[in-house]
């Protein structure tokens, strides 16, 4: 099968017009290549330079929303294929619109370990919650839920290892832990010989019957955090010390007798809970320092229906609660954005596929993720997929 | 981070070893419900058959569900279409399912469409000619002369994975296969008068049918393979039919009957649905009255 798909990747490579698939040359071994493409008309009535989630440590990152005007999204060249008869490998490389590379994921895997084991070594999404480990051309959505950006600064990956089991039963059950360097938010880069971040999850799922199936799961991400920055008011800050968060995640897919082609339905929805204790340092210019402790939480709920083969429409809401923060000696008020709230964001869209590799979607929210702020968001998304037919995760 | 120590991981690894399946019977994955019933026909109750579609799913349209990848874990033989048929989701449940033995390359990974001659096999690969398959068409179930040709290999691999019922597996083959031969003359006795016959199709998805029984294929709903049928579309394919009559507009029984109904009704043919696989509609049980069933609806469709 992939020899096949490989070869047509050759031909869309090549330009070339005509080419027997199933000619015998080197090439044949070449990976399989994707190409993902996007591009963002968006139109905000607050700048996203100004962009910030009140009640929360910045994360940094790309949380904010598109630049206002036309935009081009992340551009992601993706190449995988078997290395050999024991170990796949995936690279994907994203470019942003502002001409910067950076690789999104390099991971080896092995391909069955047999008794359910699977060994993922290299850079990934983590397999923690839901919709972490989708890319976000896969996402339901132009942007990330509100409280991936709050709590995992968008997406979460980190270099490391990750073993999965799948339990022998009819019924899917999947454990798994990751180990890795966490410098990625919530965690930082560190100088110390072992991991800085690990998460441990569980996902089950099954079908109800032909039209109806879900996966539901629950998961820990800890960190031990080393110096992590940020600036509020123009002053920096930083903090050390444990970080944990807890994810339950679920999915229903509905489509009448399995068949989905023409009409589904799915309904996601994830809640966070993060808690982190340890010292904050006030203004690393002047250093004051302190013991912190914070309990913070958020969720989402989606829904998407596909109406007709090429028509979608979609619904969510997120809502963020900054929860207790104690900052000890350091008095809350020179720390603005740790003031108390609770951001939210209503969003719908409508998308239209003309096949299974391009889409066009529109979506329009109201997002009130600062005090006394309402940004009126209107986003038009194209998005399509070049070359290699990929599959996707449930 | 005390998360992972080594002890976590020794736990984890025993766990995962005490979990040794006890080889009752040969577990068989199908991507399809022929697949499933052709190994039944061989496997008896050795074996134990499980399809990841039913006749009523489109198999290109499905998700990489959770149970899928549960199925596939414990599976000791993966058989499927293939020809990228399965491209969007089988790829997901193997690389998820944790099971070495029935990865591509291994005996018990078994692309049915590699075992025949493909038709359809595109000279210019190009999206914009719709979503066409490098390795040609996948729907290779429908020309009864595929299974048998699919049937000896699969014997061969089920002979080769469980060697203890290897003298059933061989014996139930040499059953099938005189049983199948019979029942194939009988089907092509009937396929006689619709020899050269024109048709309509929904989508490319009888070719093998059509190339068995010697039909003509002149026409497709879909304006490209996988692109939803468009009113000017329609349009063209009904002056096309003012100019070169066609007897019937065919559908697969899991297809929109919309765009069929519509062309039948301005055309004045009739429309058919036959069942892409085994369990299609309420006569086709099992892989010999899925054909009598096709058989029969297209003899009544050219009245």
């Amino acid at each position: 099968m992939y020899r096949y798909a490989i070869g047509c990747t050759l031909v869309w490579l090549g330009g070339t017009l005509a080419v027997n698939a199933q000619a015998a040359s080197d090439n044949q071994f070449n990976p399989a290549l994707s190409l993902i493409l996007a591009g963002t008309y968006t139109n905000l009535s607050q700048s996203p330079d100004n962009y910030a989630i009140s009640g929360f440590i910045p994360t940094g990152g790309d949380v904010a929303p598109p630049a206002r005007g036309f935009s081009l999204a992340e551009s992601e060249l993706a190449a995988s294929t078997n290395i050999d008869p024991y170990l796949r490998g995936q690279f994907t490389l994203s470019l942003g619109a502002d001409n910067t590379a950076a690789v999104e994921e390099a991971w080896i895997q092995t391909l069955g370990l047999n008794n359910g084991l699977v060994l993922r070594a290299g850079r990934g999404f983590s397999s923690i919650g839901y919709i972490n480990d989708q890319h976000a051309h896969a996402w339901d959505f132009v942007d990330a839920p509100l409280a991936q950006k709050a709590f995992l600064g968008g997406q979460y990956s980190s270099d490391g290892v990750q073993l999965k089991w799948l339990a022998p039963t009819d019924q899917f059950i999947e454990a798994g832990a990751e180990s890795g360097n966490g410098s990625h938010f919530p965690g930082s880069s560190r100088d110390k010989n072992g991991a800085g971040g690990g998460a441990v999850f569980v996902h089950v799922g099954d079908d109800i019957n032909v039209s109806n199936n879900w996966r539901a799961g629950i998961s820990y991400l800890k960190h031990t955090v080393q110096d992590r920055e940020f600036t509020d008011n123009s002053i920096k800050n930083t903090f050390s010390g444990n970080s944990g968060l807890w994810i339950l995640d679920g999915i229903w897919k509905w489509a009448p007798d399995g068949n989905g082609y023409a009409t589904n339905f799915k309904l996601q929805g994830e809640y966070y809970r993060r808690s982190e204790t340890g010292t904050l340092v006030y203004n690393t210019t002047a250093p004051q320092s302190s013991n912190y402790n914070s309990t913070q939480s958020g969720w989402y709920l989606q829904a998407v229906y596909q109406f007709t083969p090429t028509w979608r429409v979609g619904a969510r809401y997120d809502r963020l609660h900054s929860g207790t923060t104690d900052t000890g000696s350091i008095d809350i008020n020179n720390l603005p954005i740790l003031a108390a709230y609770s951001p939210t964001r209503s969003t719908v869209m409508i998308d239209y596929n003309a096949s299974e590799f391009s889409r066009v979607r529109l979506q329009v929210a109201e997002e009130k993720s600062q005090i006394n702020q309402t940004d009126h968001e209107v986003m038009l998304q194209y998005l399509v997929s070049l070359g290699s037919h990929g599959a996707h995760k449930y | 981070m005390k998360l992972f120590n080594g002890k976590g991981w020794i736990v984890l690894l025993s766990l995962c070893g005490s979990t040794a399946p006890a080889m009752a019977n040969l577990n068989v994955f199908a991507c399809e419900p022929e697949w499933a019933a052709l190994a039944q026909e061989l496997g008896g109750d050795k074996i134990t058959t499980y399809s990841a579609t039913t006749a009523a799913q489109d198999p290109h349209h499905i998700q990489a569900r959770p149970s899928l990848i549960a199925k596939a874990r414990n599976a000791d033989l993966l058989i499927c279409s293939g020809a990228e048929l399965e491209i969007g989701w089988l790829p997901q449940v193997l690389q998820q399912s944790g099971n070495a033995r029935i990865q591509p390359g291994q005996p018990a990974y078994i692309e049915a469409a590699m075992l025949v001659e493909r038709i359809d096999i595109p000279a210019r690969l190009d999206r914009a000619e719709g979503d066409v398959h490098a390795a040609g068409n996948p729907h290779i179930q429908l020309d009864p002369r595929n299974i048998k040709t699919v049937a000896a290999t699969l014997q061969k691999r089920m002979v080769e994975l469980d060697a203890t019922n290897a003298a059933l597996y061989q014996q139930r083959y040499k059953q099938f296969s005189v049983k199948w031969d019979a029942a194939m003359a009988g089907w092509q006795k009937q396929g006689d008068k619709l020899r050269g016959v024109s048709v309509v199709v929904h989508h490319k998805l009888f070719g093998y049918l059509f190339n068995w029984l010697g039909m003509q294929e002149v026409g497709q709903l879909e304006p490209k393979p996988g692109v939803e049928p468009t009113a000017s579309h329609l349009a063209e394919l009904l002056q096309l039919l003012r100019r070169h009559p066609a007897r019937m507009v065919l559908r697969a029984t899991y297809n929109d009957d919309r765009a069929s109904l519509w062309l039948a009704e301005h055309a004045h043919i009739a429309a058919v649905a036959i069942p892409a696989s085994v369990g299609g509609d309420d006569q086709a049980k099992d892989l010999f009255s899925f054909f009598d069933d096709i058989m029969a609806r297209l003899s009544g469709g050219r009245s």
